[in-house]
């Protein structure tokens, strides 16, 4: 069997008894339209019941891409794992390459396999269907051009593939083709194909598909596979494969204009400066103008370096080293674009996102956002609604879930250059990281920028936080965290009249008694006690400027959130106070009597019962609360204070 | 010589001056004549379109990583890692240095190659050998391959990475090997212990690969995932890149062990009762420690040949490789122990 069934080159080549020459010219010309051959790039979406996996187990072994030791070992596998009965191989086997994934019979993760035919090569993403490896499938259709879509013929149109269509309309998969699968299970009936593809298209429409193809297959016994079905020859329309090679992959983005974010600084020596990226976007051309965002200072492209010579014309999807005109400074993060054609600058713009971590996404929570190669701090401001992928629903959500999609607002810490992702994939997606875990926590498709942060502008006051302070003290937050009936409230108040007697001016802002005014509309849920922390950590920013030492008293229980509070002020502004009391020796105390409340289930989301804390990992100061009495806990403060000359 | 095989030595830069003077979307000469440029087909090719990704992922772990390295195996894959890793930071030399975990019982032409590699091309090689290892006197014959495998591969491995604290090593996979990797992400997790945690990856969307880590922690990052077997000596025959003789035919010594030819590389082949050997045209598919690589029967002795009898073959190219066979999902079971 042949790797690659070439009707046109096998036969040429395969005569063994050819000079060397003759060998050498079949060969060059083989190369030469194998290398003139494009690429599409598909997933498949579907769950083994429909038969995914063996569709493309079919397509391998129709297009001749398997050897004969993975047949072999496919047959002793059937025999182990296989669901097709005895004697026949069960195709499945090929791609479910995780020995999970072989023991449970489902997909978990996307696989990636490679076939070519006469017209075109092809990487399939296989994705898994299941509901709870939404994030897998995604990961597969961030890069494919067409999806093709399995149902059972007996079944139709399930909920599982209007999740697999809402997501890869979000995605951006510009072809869709439903593989209506196990015709032969449903007598070859024209009837029953005919109502589902009706059904899909119908669906598919008010989704925003606009291609969409129908066809109906068996892939159990490659009718309209690979080969035209003479079973359903009421069927005049292209096979799965025939359709596949004709789909146009040079996806045509309506975005035009050249793009190029910076990778790398290239700098052997002093005499060499060049920018190194993949142009996306449009053609770059030597002498074109550009302009480097987001600062926007302009220039002109002198040069487009590769190791086999310099470039006339970098085309889009080209890998290029570009050397500009002038000496102008531009450093990872930054993209350069046409001067004539530029993106959108801005730090705020709503977009959709897909949620892919165990964590919720709690909006006000501060995410890193990597977009191009872009790294900047991100919260979502505001939560617009959720998207219910199996129904298509609008509905009103406070945080997402894992595998939970929103229409959101974010706000980022700097601006950064962007396109509509309808525009361009590559420069308007994003995804969002944890800052403790590292893990790609979210990904998101940008909508359109918000304009609101563009028209507020700082005032720049003549009195500033020093002339405020003068010279009785340096302003600072001094941040208590610990948990209820720690003792913060207690050292804080003794604190504060401590300071009072030194002559400071100070003030205290404490969990309950904010939580009456301020933030009397929150509750105690994950995302409300971070966003009681982002109005409290503002308010103490503001009592900073005014030449304040800020006594702030609150459970606090993230560490997120304090790193937050953290960055809004200065260095050195922020002095996290850690009340390290044994959590049996709160509850003994329990001044208030909120651990038997909470012990006896009245009281639920109570930290340290059950809703976490999460003790700081390199605090300022740390006081023993279960071991000294508060005026010694004081006085260890006031020391910490003078020898940071605080006051 | 036998790195250039070709009746036509130079087939790239042939097919360049022909795209410079002919071929549609191509800019004629201009008339203030400038230094010989390059023009790029509006469409870019498929192999084009591979070069690109993998220069693109190369740089990422370059503008990422405090302390990345690249897994040089010697094979054909690692000859063209490398020759990848050149492009990307041309004029620069690639910012990280080459790291060969040695065996001891590589091929004798795969260290001359090395050597003569790294020297051509000016790059840091660094040599690791699990000298725990040699002193237990860990070998192929003496505790069987898996055992062989582990201390000398996997462990001197993890040995090396520890030992320079590197934070991301580049390798050679494809996802057209093997059925686990087919499943691996570009950028592959790895825990402080090196482990891999197949149903636990991140995910990994677009061109944007998060390479963000915790100490301790490191990045296996795989540059080819998406090529194959082909597409990787069409880019050895049109880049004209160097790799080991071991892949062209010629008479070379073998005996013949169930079913598998292996090279007699050195005298610390134990030849068993009636065996004796013979010298035979072969040449290797993929190549590893001798005694564990099997030599395949062929006459290809030039690169078209070596291609031409690739398109008829019957058999994937890990078949050769002894240390896959030993069960079921054992790459998974290895790459979860921190196998390449």
């Amino acid at each position: 069997m042949l790797k690659e069934l070439d009707p046109v080159a096998a036969p040429a080549i395969a005569t063994s008894d050819i000079a060397p020459a003759d060998a050498a010219a079949e060969v060059q010309e083989y190369l030469a339209r194998q290398n003139s051959k494009d690429l599409l790039r598909f997933i498949t979406c579907g769950s083994v019941d429909d038969g995914k996996s063996t569709l493309i187990g079919r397509l391998l072994y129709d297009c001749k891409c398997l050897f004969e030791d993975q047949l072999a070992s496919l047959e002793t596998d059937s025999g182990r794992f296989g669901t097709t009965g005895a004697g026949q191989l069960d195709l499945a086997l090929l791609v479910d390459g995780l020995a999970a994934e072989r023991e449970q019979g489902i997909t978990i993760d996307v696989a990636y396999r490679f076939f070519t035919t006469e017209r075109r090569k092809f990487i399939v993403a296989d994705t898994p269907g299941h509901e709870q490896y939404t994030r897998n499938m995604v990961t597969g259709a961030s890069t494919a051009d067409a999806a093709v879509l399995l149902v059972d013929a007996r079944k139709g149109v399930l909920t599982q593939t209007r999740r697999h269509s809402t997501i890869v309309s979000l995605l951006g998969v510009r072809h869709v083709v439903l593989a209506v699968n196990k015709m032969d299970a449903v007598g070859w009936d024209r009837e029953t194909f005919e109502r589902i593809a009706a059904d899909y298209r119908v669906f598919a429409a008010r989704i925003g598909i606009t291609d969409v193809t129908c066809i109906p297959v068996s892939a159990l016994t490659g009718d309209n596979v690979t080969k035209p079905s003479d079973s359903m020859a009421w069927y005049g329309g292209p096979t799965l494969l025939g359709h596949l090679e004709s789909v146009d992959a040079a996806a045509e983005r309506k975005l035009g204009s050249f793009r190029m974010a910076v990778q790398w600084v290239n700098r052997p020596n002093q005499d060499f400066r060049g920018f190194s990226g993949t142009v996306v976007g449009g053609a770059v051309r030597v002498g074109d103008d550009v302009a480097i965002l987001p600062g926007g200072r302009t220039s002109r492209v002198a040069r487009l370096v590769t190791m086999d010579g310099d470039l006339e014309t970098a085309e889009p999807g080209q890998a290029v080293t570009l050397v500009l005109a002038d000496e102008v400074d531009a450093s990872r993060g930054d993209m350069i674009v046409a001067a004539a054609g530029r993106p959108e600058v801005a730090d705020q713009f709503a977009a959709h996102v897909v949620w892919m971590d165990e964590q919720p996404l709690l909006p006000g929570r501060s995410y890193l956002l990597r977009a191009g190669t872009a790294t900047v701090g991100a919260q979502v401001t505001e939560l617009k609604h959720s998207i219910n992928v199996n129904t298509q629903e609008h509905a009103a959500a406070k945080h997402l879930d894992l595998n939970d999609v929103g229409f959101c607002n974010l706000a980022l810490d700097r601006p950064i250059p962007f396109d509509a992702y309808a525009d361009s994939r590559e420069t308007g997606s994003f995804i969002l990281i944890d800052r403790l875990t590292n893990a790609t926590a979210g990904c998101g498709m940008i909508r359109f920028p918000l304009r609101r942060a563009s028209n507020i502008h700082r005032h720049a006051t003549k009195v500033d936080k020093a002339a405020r302070a003068g010279d009785l003290q340096k302003p600072c937050v001094l941040w208590f965290t610990g948990l209820s009936g720690s003792g913060k409230s207690s050292v804080a108040d003794r604190l504060e009249q401590e300071l009072h007697r030194l002559g400071r001016r100070t003030m205290i802002l404490d969990g309950d008694n904010v939580r009456h005014g301020l933030n009397r509309d929150l509750g105690f849920t994950d995302e409300d006690r971070v966003e009681n922390i982002r109005r409290v950590a503002e308010v103490s920013k503001l009592m900073v400027e005014a030449g304040l030492i800020v006594l702030v008293s609150f459970i606090s229980p993230f560490r997120e959130e304090r790193r937050m509070a953290r960055t809004l002020v200065e260095d050195g502004e922020f002095l996290e106070i850690f009340m390290d009391t044994p959590l049996e020796v709160c509850e003994a105390r329990d001044p208030k009597g909120l651990y038997r409340k909470a012990r006896a289930g009245q009281l639920p989301h109570f930290t340290g019962i059950d809703s976490a804390y999460e003790p700081p990992e390199a605090p300022e100061i740390t006081l023993k609360g279960g071991e000294h009495g508060t005026d010694e806990m004081v006085a260890q403060v006031i020391e910490e204070l003078r020898r940071r000359g605080v006051i | 010589m036998l790195l250039d095989p070709l009746l036509d030595p130079h087939p790239a830069a042939k097919d360049r001056s022909g795209a410079a003077t002919g071929s549609p979307g191509s800019v004629p000469a201009s008339e203030d004549s400038l230094p010989a440029i390059l023009t790029t087909p509006a469409r870019l090719t498929h192999l084009q379109r591979l070069e690109a990704e993998s220069i693109h992922i190369m740089r990422e772990v370059a503008a990422q990583f405090q302390k990345p390295v690249m897994l040089y195996s010697v094979g054909k894959d690692s000859s063209v890692l490398l020759h990848l890793a050149m492009k990307a930071f041309h004029p620069s030399k690639p910012p990280f240095p080459l790291l060969h975990v040695d065996t001891t019982w590589k091929f004798r032409e795969m260290i001359e190659f090395r050597d003569r590699t790294a020297q051509e091309l000016g790059i840091d090689l660094m040599v690791h050998i699990n000298r725990d290892g040699v002193r237990q006197g860990i070998g192929p014959f003496t505790h069987g391959s898996a055992v062989h495998t582990d201390v000398m591969k996997t462990q001197g491995l993890k040995q090396a990475l520890d030992a320079h604290g590197f934070d991301a090593a580049f390798g050679g996979a494809r996802r057209d090997e093997e059925k686990s990797r087919a499943k691996e992400r570009i950028f592959s997790f790895r825990t402080a212990s090196h482990r891999w945690e197949p149903k636990n990856q991140r995910p990994e969307l677009w061109s944007l690969y998060n390479g963000r880590i915790n100490k301790g922690e490191s990045i296996r990052v795989f540059p080819l995932s998406n090529w194959t077997e082909l597409d990787i000596w069409q880019y050895i025959h049109q880049e004209n890149i160097p790799v080991v003789p071991l892949y062209f035919a010629k008479p070379r010594p073998v005996v013949e062990r169930d079913g598998t030819l292996i090279m007699v590389d050195d005298d610390r082949l134990p030849l068993k009762p009636g065996e004796t050997p013979e010298m035979a045209w072969v040449r290797f598919r993929t190549l590893g420690c001798y005694p564990l690589t099997g030599a395949v029967r062929s006459t290809a002795a030039t690169l078209p040949e070596i291609i031409r009898e690739m398109l008829l073959s019957t058999s994937s190219e890990r078949q050769g490789r002894v240390i896959d066979q030993d069960a079921a999902a054992s790459m998974e079971a290895k790459k979860q122990e921190g196998y390449f």
